[in-house]
């Protein structure tokens, strides 16, 4: 029933199509980190001018489709003069630019709240030992609670990580060749969705437990005092 | 402030399929769940196998994927079916396929769900209620399914987020839906951001209110809990 020559012929599109879903995840991820720490602080702020904002960010982010904020960047920015007069144009009028800020955008703000929560997770009793012990504002961040947030937030950062190589999927729609287009490229060709889709879902799940196997690994190192000892 | 020009009333009309679509999935799931939970749970071992199976394979594929092989692969499924016993041709179609799929990869999710709150409900009272000469559907309907509720509402409800959330990716297996209905209105208009904005305002209005009624559920499955005073 299932054609693998249509598969082996195809082996070079898929693995293509692997390398752009992988580079427009991390790259996206990796961006998303760098602003989702301060965001997420920022969300733990009491000052509603600080505070407010980034909620409003996070919430229209989580609260809407990836599909949704995709089509508002690609098609959308063009309807916009001073972006399309701006430097920037050539940029927006790229697919893997447009998915990748989009995909950014989202990552940042579902990581924001992970963040948010991990920090409000420390024991006060922690940051008042090192305010006692004289460290600054800036020092009992760097030194108390971001360490303990990031060991707390792995668990859940790692899901984020699932559901953004999941989520990449839908750069497909935008002329992107990664993984799920090159699925649909093979089916059109050939009329097959069997062995097209059922080869893009076998290595969507080879990434999935690949990154599964990452974070259990990075659990085993940062979470090695809350394991309970070898018998 | 938005203006839609004159194409507000489809977009509504998309809105309501997109919500059919997501509430017929929903239930769906919720059977799929509830039959892998207790798959999950049973003393049959290749049922557990099956339903391991499942929720892994399952949670490991995106749901684009999943929806475009259902789409394409089903009707080939029918095609052949209807060839074989000689019925007519049926079409398979975007809502059918894709409510079928939302509910099947989302019943995966719930099935983790159900399970752990099935094994949040003490084991003794289920054995009590065999005591009393309860039949298993019995025990089901008065003792575990009422008191798992309490425990599956806060994973029932996030689940419920993210699939109503998946429905617009029905639009890109030709689903008429408040995507699709957008993705016309800013071809004919030329303003693609007013009418995606449209959407996704609609969206976050749908999970506003599911949000809120999703607390409100809870307050009151919890109500029999003792509070802190």
């Amino acid at each position: 029933m299932i054609d693998l020559e249509i598969v082996v012929a195809n082996l070079p599109l898929y693995v293509r199509g692997t390398w752009t879903t992988l580079w427009l995840t991390f790259a996206s991820l990796a961006l998303g980190l760098v602003v989702a720490v301060p965001l997420g602080l920022a969300r733990t702020s009491r000052n509603p001018l600080i505070n407010y904002p980034v909620w409003l960010y996070t919430y229209f982010f989580r609260g809407t489709p990836l599909l949704v904020q995709l089509f508002m960047i690609y098609y959308g920015a063009g309807q916009f003069a001073f972006v399309r007069e701006s430097s920037l144009w050539p940029l927006f009028s790229q697919a893997w630019f447009c998915a990748l800020l989009a995909f950014t955008l989202n990552t940042a703000a579902y990581t924001a709240e992970i963040v948010r929560g991990a920090i409000l997770a420390t024991p006060v009793g922690e940051i008042e030992a090192a305010r006692a012990l004289g460290m600054s504002r800036r020092l009992v961040l760097r030194r108390i609670v971001l360490p303990s947030a990031f060991r707390r937030a792995l668990p859940a950062y790692g899901n984020e990580m699932i559901f953004m190589l999941h989520g990449s999927a839908v750069a497909s729609t935008v002329t992107i060749v990664d993984l799920t287009a090159a699925a649909r490229i093979v089916n059109s060709r050939y009329y097959s969705p069997y062995e097209a889709f059922l080869t893009a879902a076998l290595f969507y799940m080879a990434l999935t437990f690949a990154i599964v196997g990452l974070v259990k690994l990075l659990e085993r190192r940062w979470h090695a005092h809350l394991r309970p000892l070898a018998p | 402030m938005l203006d839609l020009q004159g194409y507000g009333p489809s977009i509504l009309e998309g809105a309501v399929l997109t919500l059919r679509a997501a509430l017929a999935g929903l239930l769906l799931s919720i059977l799929f769940g509830l039959l892998g939970a207790l798959a999950k749970l049973s003393s049959s071992v290749p049922l557990r196998v099956l339903a391991g199976a499942y929720t892994t394979l399952i949670r490991g594929v995106p749901d684009l994927v999943l929806m475009l092989l259902v789409f394409f692969g089903g009707q080939m499924l029918v095609n052949d079916l209807t060839a074989r016993m000689g019925w007519e041709h049926v079409d398979v179609g975007p809502f059918a396929a894709g409510v079928l799929t939302l509910g099947f990869i989302y019943g995966a999710y719930m099935a983790e769900t159900f399970r752990g709150a099935i094994l949040a409900v003490p084991a003794g009272q289920l054995e009590a209620a065999r005591a009393f000469g309860m039949g298993p559907f019995l025990v089901l309907r008065r003792i575990l399914l009422p008191q798992m509720l309490r425990h599956a509402l806060p994973g029932v409800g996030n689940n419920w987020l993210v699939l109503l959330k998946a429905t617009a990716l029905l639009s890109v297996i030709g689903l008429d839906d408040m995507v699709r209905k957008a993705a016309l209105a800013a071809g004919a208009t030329r303003q693609p951001f007013t009418f995606y904005f449209a959407v996704a305002l609609v969206f976050l209005a749908l999970t506003t209110v599911s949000t809120l009624l999703l607390a409100a559920a809870e307050r009151w499955a919890r109500r029999g809990e003792a509070r802190p005073a």
